[in-house]
């Protein structure tokens, strides 16, 4: 097929889907009138119900905790799958991670880049571990901590070398955290049938201050497994694409 | 108001899937799907705006304050780190074809052998 038969293909295409996207718009209730009746239920009982003044975060680990599994084991196959295509090809082999020039050594990095890296380690695990552990309060949760505390491992690579890396990392510890992040939260949900209870049922107790780190039960549990499950995929996201980089083919 | 904001969402969908049909770079290709796939967050978050709404957290607004839907925002969450680990795999896909096949170019990779 020429580009341009696909580009005639996809217009046709196009004005079809936009057609009925029209059409199905002019059944919808207008911008900023949400009509419910789920989300405005949900706002009524939610923290009353789980003491987490999050409700996003009641939502992600209670209310639709079940689906939030799913997600959860999506972004785990996701990172096992980059491991799995990224693996070395016949007749590739890893290289110590030197300059292709012989005679020059590489530019060592910078001390700006070092100390900025190096300086903003440290507060970027302490606000996402922060993140992780405060679901029920405001807007954070397991999903943005994991991306921050994976940020740090990424700020370690800058600040020295890819070896420096991994030695922080390295793809044992980042894999068992992951089985670990995504195990927890499946054990979580598991304990409640061991009670008999409903899959991922909130047993522990709701603390009494609304959103106090103490309070919402498996909400803040399930929220930290999370923050590992996340954290340890994107270090063994990056480890592995930054690993392409020692690969050369012989 | 009224419509406007599921018309953007309509221009970014069709707008990244222009992108996908007609990229000669796998690498191009994924940023357009990424563009398609970000329209569902417009879509989400447009869905449950209610006018005058604040954030669905209750930690320092007096409760039954009124607020948006806090149900999409939770899917829009959980869609947003998912989309980063699935556009990884993708990237690394588009390392292998270009290890194995030599070019980034859908059209030259078209008949794919084993």
């Amino acid at each position: 097929m020429t580009p341009r038969q696909r580009r005639w293909i996809f217009l046709i295409a196009g004005a079809g889907l936009a057609a009925f996207y029209l059409w199905g718009l002019s059944g919808l209730p207008g911008f900023g009138h949400y009509p419910g009746p789920y989300g405005p239920a949900i706002l009524r009982i939610a923290v009353a119900q789980t003491n987490a003044t999050g409700v996003v975060s009641a939502i992600n680990f209670d209310y639709r905790g079940f689906d939030t599994v799913g997600e959860e084991f999506i972004l785990f196959v996701a990172a096992m799958g980059v491991a799995t295509v990224l693996r070395p090809l016949r007749g590739e082999r890893e290289r110590p991670a030197l300059d292709e020039a012989a005679d020059r050594d590489a530019p060592p990095t910078s001390s700006a880049v070092r100390m900025v890296a190096l300086l903003f380690t440290g507060p970027v695990v302490l606000a996402g571990w922060w993140l992780a552990s405060h679901a029920q309060t405001n807007p954070s949760g397991g999903f943005q901590g994991g991306i921050l505390l994976a940020t740090a491992f990424i700020l370690i690579y800058l600040s020295g070398e890819f070896l420096v890396f991994e030695r922080f990392s390295p793809a044992d510890l980042t894999d068992v955290a992951e089985a670990v992040g995504a195990g927890g939260f499946v054990a979580i949900g598991l304990a409640a049938i061991a009670m008999n209870l409903p899959y991922l049922d909130n047993y522990l107790p709701l603390g009494t201050i609304p959103g106090a780190v103490s309070s919402s039960g498996t909400i803040a549990l399930i929220s930290f497994f999370v923050g590992i499950e996340v954290a340890a995929a994107f270090t063994a996201i990056v480890g592995e694409l930054l690993d392409q980089t020692l690969l050369r083919s012989a | 108001m009224g419509i406007f904001p599921f018309l953007v969402v309509a221009w970014v969908v069709v707008a990244g899937l222009y992108g996908v049909v007609t990229s000669r770079d796998l690498i191009h290709q994924i940023v357009c799907l990424i563009v398609v796939q970000s329209s569902t967050y417009v879509l989400l978050l447009g869905v449950g705006y209610v006018t005058g709404g604040a954030a669905p957290y209750f930690f320092d607004i007096p409760l039954h304050t009124k607020a948006v839907d806090p149900v999409v925002q939770a899917l829009a969450l959980t869609d947003v780190v998912v989309e980063a680990a699935v556009t990884a795999l993708l990237l690394s896909f588009a390392i292998q074809a270009q290890k194995r096949f030599g070019t980034l170019d859908p059209t030259e990779l078209a008949p794919f052998k084993g």
